[in-house]
């Protein structure tokens, strides 16, 4: 056999799952978006009206804004807070036993649903929530905070809650790459901590702030019951458009939803691929 | 279809063993249909509301049919139903959604003479009226949508046929839930679900067939808009009370929207809410807590629905009668008893009867004082002696239906428009 045949036949399991279980199916929501939809049945054709109504409504321009601001200060937080505890667990902790031990106390919560751990702040954060009584028992308040549940509020709370980890997981893994050689450098030269911080520390975790920013930003623009249950319904992003759509049966509205949504990841991830090119750096 | 397999296999494999394949040969064929009763499983799909675990538990030490129960919410019903026809045997769905349903041809006409207490199912499902002089109230009255031409009919038919899409089994009339220890002043109309004195306090479900419909009586009660028939709005009705409830909405008067049965009973119980659309065992659920609740009559009248249950087209044989002999246990009385005591109507409450107390019958059915504790089915007390119902009885609650739960003709706009209201 020869070893270009013998190549192929190596690739071809993987390529055939992802042509199966990746490929087809987004293959499939292209093709649907262009179908029609009765009430209680959809019909193959090509039409643009999905498209058309999409993009024809303000509704929807609202709609992809607020994603994108869910997206951009959820990334925001969850970068400061997972870097800081990345760089706490690499840097500050002496021995590789208690980096591990501290490691994977931060991935205890996710051992629950996070269903369940987003569910449990809605009690929490209520009208007579603990955090209110607390707040008025304290005198800090006299009137129950209202904004704090079932609004942008609790959104990015419950998303920085759930999602910090994703970020905190590839930047840890970057700094514990890097030579501790460089630091003491960076030292011996003269460098202020915050000189090390930001000319040596910070370039080398570029590859692992990008895996994790592409891990936060995805993980939100498609999110859509941490909306729906922390907003009391009250907001919007795009999943939700599409979870709406779908549980009333109007499939091609919610592929065509879905495209424009893939289409703008997609092209958020392309953006963020061109600033650090993640394949050499790593 | 995998439960006919697994009859078959059950059959097969007793054949296997040598005495059981003796007895099975020599034995008449009724011991044989017999034997094989007990090992039917339908499985039936519907919403939380009477999709019990008790109702499967009762059937099986009844009949010995195994019920596989799968609660789901509204939309989520109508989905299964229209698009999953061989992921159910028995699909217990609401009236409206009957609309939706049947012509996708997922659902099969079932025989009225098979069942027994058919003469006695009230009037609502039959000719649409509760007494000889009722009127029929707006939108999708179940009786419209009950009866078809014959046992492959596609059209629905305006009189009693014989021939029925769906079984009717409960029943109820909605109307708003209030907080009264939160209020603190009678509320009167619908339209108080707007007033600025609850802003962010207000709720309405998130399942457009029947929020729209809530949201036509609030407007109507408000006096902004006249509707021709709140059950089939013109696209300039939609576009108005879309428009009514956007500005709330933006004005920060609703706290919430529910979608599932539990969303609003938390919502209520844990005061985020003190006015909302409300379901009947909601309500009772907040009060077993021991939080004053109440579900609140209103002088424009109520917002009914009514469930069925329909039978799925791949029933055939063995499994089909067995279904049909679950429609007659579950209109005999002890489901229709086991509902009315949550606050639910039986389609056949003479039946019922037998399985309340005359004290439960005349809290719940008749309107009458209690005359000692009301305990619902799981053990709560829900009211004590001396108290009466909210609305009073049968009559007068299901006398003062104002509209139906419907889809109407421009129920697609209605959608899209619904969408955007979510994300306004």
């Amino acid at each position: 056999m020869s070893r270009q045949i013998t190549a192929w036949l190596q690739a071809a399991p993987m390529a055939l799952v992802m042509v199966g279980f990746l490929v087809a199916p987004i293959v499939m929501i292209v093709i649907v978006s262009f179908w029609g939809a009765t009430e209680y049945s959809i019909y193959p054709a090509f039409q643009f009206d999905n498209y058309q109504f999409l993009f024809g409504s303000p509704v929807t321009y609202a709609v992809f804004l607020n994603t994108f601001k869910y997206a951009a200060i959820t990334w925001a937080l969850t970068l400061l807070i997972g870097f800081t505890v990345a760089y706490f667990l690499a840097f500050e902790v002496r021995t590789l036993k208690w980096q591990i031990a501290l490691f994977l106390l931060c991935t205890i919560p996710f051992w629950t649903s996070n269903i369940i751990r987003m569910i449990s702040w809605i009690p929490f954060l209520g009208r007579n929530g603990l955090a209110n009584s607390t707040l008025i028992s304290w005198g800090v308040i006299d009137e129950p905070l209202e904004w704090l549940l079932f609004s942008d509020f609790s959104v990015i709370l419950a998303f920085v809650h759930l999602y910090t980890l994703f970020m905190v997981v590839p930047i840890f893994n970057s700094m514990m790459r890097i030579d501790r050689a460089l630091i003491e450098a960076a030292r011996d030269n003269g460098a202020s901590a915050a000189q090390t911080l930001r000319h040596v520390i910070i370039p080398l975790c570029k590859p692992g702030i990008m895996i994790g920013t592409i891990f936060v930003t995805t993980l939100v623009m498609g999110d859509f019951i941490t909306v729906r249950f922390m907003s009391g319904s009250q907001r919007a992003n795009v999943g939700r458009l599409i979870s709406n759509d779908i549980s009333l049966l109007q499939y091609p509205s919610a592929s065509a939803t879905a495209v424009v949504l893939l289409c703008t990841v997609l092209i958020v991830i392309a953006l963020l691929l061109r600033l650090v090119d993640i394949r050499k750096e790593l | 279809m995998t439960t006919i397999s697994k009859v078959r296999y059950s059959r097969r494999s007793l054949l296997k063993s040598g005495a059981a394949a003796v007895a099975a040969s020599a034995l008449p064929a009724p011991m044989v249909w017999g034997q094989e009763t007990k090992n039917i499983t339908l499985r039936q799909f519907g919403t939380g509301v009477s999709n019990l675990n008790e109702v499967a538990t009762k059937v099986k030490e009844d009949l010995g049919i195994t019920l596989e129960m799968t609660a789901l919410d509204t939309d989520s019903v109508t989905q299964r139903a229209a698009t999953q026809p061989d992921s159910f045997d028995i699909a217990d769905i609401e009236y409206f959604v009957c609309k939706k349903v049947w012509p996708t041809g997922n659902l099969q006409a079932m025989d009225a003479s098979r069942i027994a207490n058919y003469d006695k199912i009230v009037g609502i499902f039959r000719n649409g009226k509760l007494t000889p002089d009722s009127t029929i109230a707006q939108g999708t009255a179940p009786h419209t949508v009950g009866f078809v031409e014959g046992p492959a009919g596609k059209e629905f038919v305006d009189n009693e046929s014989g021939w029925m899409t769906l079984i009717p089994t409960i029943y109820n009339a909605d109307t708003l839930g209030i907080r009264p220890d939160l209020i603190g002043r009678p509320i009167e109309s619908w339209a108080e679900l707007l007033n600025p004195e609850f802003k962010g306090k207000a709720s309405i479900l998130d399942i457009s067939s029947i929020g729209i419909m809530d949201m036509a009586m609030v407007c109507e009660a408000m006096g902004e808009i006249q509707y021709g028939d709140k059950g089939n709005m013109t696209r300039e009705e939609i576009d108005k009370t879309f428009a009514i409830f956007t500005a709330a909405k933006q004005n920060g008067q609703f706290r919430a929207f529910w979608k599932t049965f539990d969303e609003s009973v938390n919502l209520m119980a844990s005061g985020e809410v003190v006015i909302q659309s409300m379901w009947s065992p909601a309500i009772t659920a907040v009060r077993s807590r021991g939080i004053p609740c109440v579900y609140q009559p209103l002088k424009e009248g109520y917002r009914s629905w009514g469930g069925g249950i329909g039978l799925s087209t791949s029933l055939s044989g063995m499994e089909l009668d067995a279904a049909y002999e679950y429609i007659n246990w579950y209109l005999s009385g002890w489901v229709g008893g086991f509902l009315m005591r949550q606050g639910y109507y039986s389609a056949v409450p003479e039946t019922s009867k037998e399985f309340m107390s005359e004290n439960e019958w005349g809290y719940w059915f008749e309107g009458k004082e209690a005359t000692g504790d009301i305990t619902s089915p799981f053990g709560d007390k829900l009211a004590g002696a001396g108290e009466t119902r909210d609305g009073g009885s049968f009559e007068d609650r299901m006398g003062a239906v104002a509209c139906w739960n419907s889809v109407m003709e421009e129920n697609q706009y209605m959608v899209r428009k619904w969408n955007e209201f979510l994300a306004a």
